[in-house]
């Protein structure tokens, strides 16, 4: 089985396309694969409970790892207290390891 | 060698670039360097492998487009090299389209599938 | 270094039209930071980003003089990423798509730059330990 990482940089009231990317990664959990998705950029937005957070908190509990980018968390005033269940800050750091390490990195 | 699979999520960016669709372009550039190449279209991306697109009749001021795109040609021309590209069923549908209306030698694949597809390429290619 | 670690980019977008050019330097400057090598293929509007030319300018309206406000520009930004990236063992190696310099006329790129084509993408990635495409959208 496989390690992904997978960047969302779109925000859901944005882009119907999100939601889609979101049952991707939901997809290649149930699979068996190793799964983070790490929200960046305006993609952010639902980690802060607004009408599509549930649907991160949902795929925490599906063993997804929900990480969102504590710099772009931070530009939009989201604060720590206000992440939604399952949803955790994280720095960029992240994503290079994951590319370092040789494991499937992917901006949807 | 890798697999790598091209995923290409939005399309008609590029209307008077010579390069149209950039990434329909460069999977053609990167089969010409060697590479292994699949692609699937995701989202309004579904649109490139439609046949009878015409993008044709462009000016600005006395200057005429020359050579528009033709994004369905350069789909059909990634199936002529062998290339497999596929289509999301459910984005087609969800968006009026029937297999009929693509470009022959075209694929589908459920959006349930498409995490699968993932896992039979060596690398994921997001464009 | 053992087992340096390679890493390959692709960016499309130019500098200021969309968040994921400040993404992607983030990125590239982590790996600057830890002394990777790194091979940046920049494509489509990712070429402006290393042009010579670009210029500051003064701010009207936060009240900032030319020479006041002093802001970088991301041919600096990316300057400073690849020396922050040979002073800690690593590489930044910058390709620019030629076709797509040539029709945005912006040939004249910052010391370190080098044109390309898509096989230098393939053949980066090819010896990488990582690659990651950061495409445009919509």
């Amino acid at each position: 089985m496989a390690k992904y990482v997978l960047l969302e940089s779109r925000d859901p009231f944005d882009s119907g396309d999100t939601l889609h990317d979101y049952q991707v990664a939901s997809d290649l959990a149930k699979a068996g694969n190793e799964v983070t998705l790490f929200l960046v950029q305006n993609g952010v937005f639902p980690a802060r409970k607004s009408a599509h957070s549930e649907r991160l908190s949902q795929l925490a509990k599906e063993n997804v790892t929900v990480l969102a980018d504590s710099f772009a968390l931070r530009e939009r005033a989201i604060a720590s207290g206000e992440l939604v269940d399952g949803v955790k800050a994280a720095e960029l750091e992240v994503v290079v390891d994951a590319m370092a390490a040789g494991h499937k990195t992917i901006w949807l | 060698m890798a697999k790598t699979l091209q995923i290409v999520t939005h399309a008609y960016r590029c209307t008077i670039e010579e390069q149209d669709d950039p990434t329909v372009w460069i999977t053609h550039a990167l089969e010409g360097a060697g590479a292994d190449l699949g692609v699937l279209l995701r989202g309004n991306a579904v649109n490139s492998a439609v046949q009878g697109q015409d993008a044709s009749g462009l000016s600005f001021g006395s200057m005429v487009q020359t050579q528009p795109p033709r994004i369905d040609r350069d789909v059909a021309a990634l199936l002529a090299k062998g290339i497999d590209v596929y289509v999301v069923s459910c984005d087609a549908r969800e968006r009026g389209l029937e297999d009929a209306s693509f470009v022959e030698g075209i694929k589908t694949v459920e959006r349930s599938g498409v995490a699968g597809l993932m896992d039979q390429f060596d690398r994921v290619w997001s464009w | 270094m053992a087992n340096k670690k390679k890493l390959t980019f692709c960016i499309m977008d130019g500098p200021y039209e969309n968040a994921r050019t400040v993404t992607a330097l983030r990125l590239i400057d982590i790996a600057a930071k830890r002394g990777y090598d790194q091979t940046v293929f920049a494509y489509e509007g990712g070429v402006s980003l290393t042009f010579a030319k670009q210029e500051k300018h003064a701010n009207s309206v936060q009240g900032a003089s030319l020479g006041v406000w002093d802001h970088p520009l991301p041919r600096e930004w990316v300057a400073s990423i690849m020396e922050t990236a040979r002073a800690n063992g690593g590489s930044v190696d910058w390709i620019n798509c030629g076709l797509c310099v040539d029709e945005r006329g912006v040939g004249e790129a910052i010391e370190g730059t080098r044109r390309g084509a898509p096989s230098h993408l393939l053949e980066a990635a090819d010896a990488s330990d990582g690659t990651l495409i950061i495409g445009a959208r919509g």
